[in-house]
């Protein structure tokens, strides 16, 4: 296959999240033509996983999948307006084309939870790549014991997905905890960092298996923190961000210690990065 | 191993037409700027013959030699990766029309390249790229095509230089596979002639070599024709101007990433990336989108990047090595360390570039001296 390959896609819709963030739900501009991928096969993805997303004339960046793996016909992507070409593609409109190269990186190891307590914890955008693997989840429920979400945010107003996950909770049976760094008088949520929440969520330690995707200070204290309560370094996964530029390993950029985060990752086990993750400039 | 023969200096251009009449374009060493390069070669007059090199940290002089050896210097600026992982490459051209875009592929003319005078650290370099380029699950197809393009008749170095350490990296200085021929030049009293060995690159090139062998004549190589050129390559692994000691090296770097040395290597370091452009295994490549006034036209180019820069790591919010000392400490950990993880061979060949074109003069086997000290 070559990973080169850029697909033309059509903007079906572009549903403004927060005050930075949209959600770009796309696919095939043809709709007689099932959805594929560049290696010709049905375009299909893995919780975790991201695509490289390119507007012509600005550039190419890699965002993670944050729709339905059972429906990759219609793919989503939450982007934060942070540089040339995510502000790019927040402008975009339906019917706007983009380019996509994907899927590429391993996926979260949701299957491994099965038979125990799923922990997911989120900072900010960090719960795009996490959302997918609630959408696994749900529809085999049963599979899994408790499933807990910890997401923080900077402020109220920033919460991504908000009704969708008031809808997950009464529906799925899935415990929500949501804190944010600063809030007017009338928040009645919590406030502080997202590991306040872990001692207010209940699991059972030696059957947890947990995701993190965030800040990596926010994943490295996530880490510490859960581990100070009893997980095991190998039950906890997170997602780790790099300067990813090609995507197949080829070009360097996104190294983060021995580990090529395009192609090695970008889920890691705590086990693996426990190391390399606190250290600076690495 | 094939048999030996012997080329006589004065034949050597026949060799050169007899690579050009198979549809090859001979590159080899030349005299270029003050340097020597690889570069195209219209003839046997075009190599420097007679010139050798002086190398040290921060240095490079050429000085005429009191012989005409064809290849009596060391690896100057240049490596072979110009020719098959290239500087600057058009990957797509796209065109939009109506909010519509497509790509067209760029469709590379790949040449037919023979490549004159390659030494064993370079050989290495270029096994070590292919594990980066053709050794996953993805390929990069246009360094797969260029690789089996070319013909590739090695050097075993009658000479080291003042940076050299290939014999410390286990690659040099006899090239040990991976060439179609291999040459050692014999200078003796009056005689001037090459002992040839043809080897083990791919199949086909081999029997062209015998062909060409055939061709000009050459008698088998006499025992001690064989002998002087062993012994040439003996004196020259006797030589080196560096060492590198690589025990346990890639532990004692993962030990010691927060080391003081590294902020005394800092001082130093410039971050120009002059190490990176110049090292034979370095593949760092950046894309860049080039687009028209009009916006509709756009390239999508692909060019040499170097981890010294503060864009290389830029994610949203800023470069996560903002540092030299980050950026020196990556560079030599990678090349002697987190290669080992990725690729399952170290990054350097010991070619001694790196420390040659530093213009700080910047010492990779002395700075990773600085852990062994107090790991």
């Amino acid at each position: 296959m070559d990973p080169f390959l850029t697909i033309p896609f059509v903007i079906q819709r572009v549903k403004k999240e927060t005050s930075d963030t949209v959600t770009l739900e796309i696919s095939r501009p043809d709709d007689r033509v099932k959805t594929h991928s560049p290696a010709g096969s049905a375009f299909s993805f893995l919780p975790g996983q991201f695509n490289m997303l390119y507007v012509l004339g600005i550039g190419e960046i890699p965002v993670s999948i944050s729709g339905d793996p059972n429906h990759p016909e219609k793919l989503f992507h939450t982007v934060r307006k942070v540089g040339a070409v995510s502000i790019a593609l927040s402008l975009m409109e339906k019917g706007d084309r983009i380019g996509i190269r994907g899927p590429f990186g391993n996926p979260w190891p949701v299957n491994k939870a099965q038979g125990m307590d799923l922990l997911l914890m989120a900072g900010g955008i960090g719960l795009a790549p996490i959302r997918p693997v609630l959408y696994q989840v749900f529809p085999e429920r049963d599979r899994y014991n408790r499933i807990g979400l910890l997401y923080g945010t900077r402020a109220p107003e920033d919460i991504l997905y908000e009704s969708e996950i008031k809808q997950w909770r009464s529906k799925f049976d899935l415990e929500v905890l949501v804190t944010v760094d600063r809030a007017a008088g009338d928040w009645k949520g919590n406030t502080g960092v997202v590991t306040t929440l872990i001692s207010k969520v209940s699991f059972d330690p030696d059957r947890t298996l947990v995701m993190i995707c965030g800040p990596e200070v926010m994943m490295r204290f996530s880490c510490l923190e859960l581990q100070k309560k009893g997980v095991k370094p190998e039950n906890i996964f997170v997602s780790m961000e790099r300067n990813m530029k090609c995507s197949v390993g080829f070009c360097g950029h996104c190294q983060f210690g021995p580990w090529f985060v395009c192609k090695d990752g970008p889920i890691f086990s705590y086990d693996q990065v426990k190391d390399w993750i606190g250290k600076r400039e690495i | 191993m094939g048999a030996k023969y012997v080329l006589q200096a004065s034949q050597f251009q026949f060799l050169f037409d007899a690579l050009t009449a198979r549809g090859y374009q001979v590159i080899g060493p030349k005299l270029q700027d003050g340097a020597i390069v690889y570069d195209a070669l219209s003839s046997v007059q075009d190599l420097p013959a007679g010139w050798t090199d002086q190398q040290e940290a921060g240095t490079y002089r050429l000085e005429n030699r009191s012989d005409s050896a064809f290849f009596g210097y060391t690896v100057g600026p240049y490596s072979w990766k110009k020719f098959l992982h290239l500087p600057a490459r058009k990957l797509k051209r796209g065109k939009s029309a109506e909010g519509e875009f497509h790509f067209v592929s760029e469709n590379e003319e790949i040449p037919k390249l023979a490549f004159v005078g390659v030494r064993a650290c370079e050989l290495h370099a270029m096994t070590i790229q292919d594990k980066i380029f053709m050794g996953g699950i993805y390929r990069d197809s246009s360094y797969a095509e260029r690789r089996e393009n070319i013909f590739v008749i090695a050097v075993n170095c009658g000479k080291a230089g003042g940076t050299c350490f290939c014999v410390s990296m286990k690659t040099g200085p006899k090239a040990s596979g991976g060439y179609d021929w291999v040459l050692t030049e014999v200078i003796e009293k009056d005689r001037h002639y090459f002992v040839v060995e043809s080897g083990t690159g791919a199949g086909k090139e081999i029997l062209a070599g015998e062909e060409i062998l055939k061709e000009l004549d050459c008698p088998l190589a006499a025992e001690a024709e064989i002998a002087l050129s062993e012994r040439i390559v003996e004196e020259t692994a006797c030589q080196m101007g560096r060492r590198l000691k690589t025990e346990g090296i890639k532990d004692l770097l993962y030990k010691n990433l927060e080391h003081p040395h590294w902020d005394e290597v800092a001082n130093r370091c410039l971050t120009c990336g002059n190490c990176t452009m110049v090292c034979p295994t370095c593949f760092c490549a950046s894309i860049a989108e080039i687009t028209d006034l009009t916006g509709e036209k756009v390239e999508r180019v692909q060019k040499w990047d170097s981890c010294f820069t503060e864009d290389f790591s830029y994610i949203h919010g800023g470069s996560i090595r903002k540092t030299a000392k980050s950026r020196y400490r990556q560079w030599m950990t990678h090349k002697l360390a987190y290669w080992i993880d990725q690729f399952g061979t170290s990054g350097c060949v010991g070619c001694g570039r790196c420390i040659t074109w530093c213009p700080a003069g910047i010492d990779i086997t002395e700075e990773a001296k600085g852990f062994y000290g107090d790991s």
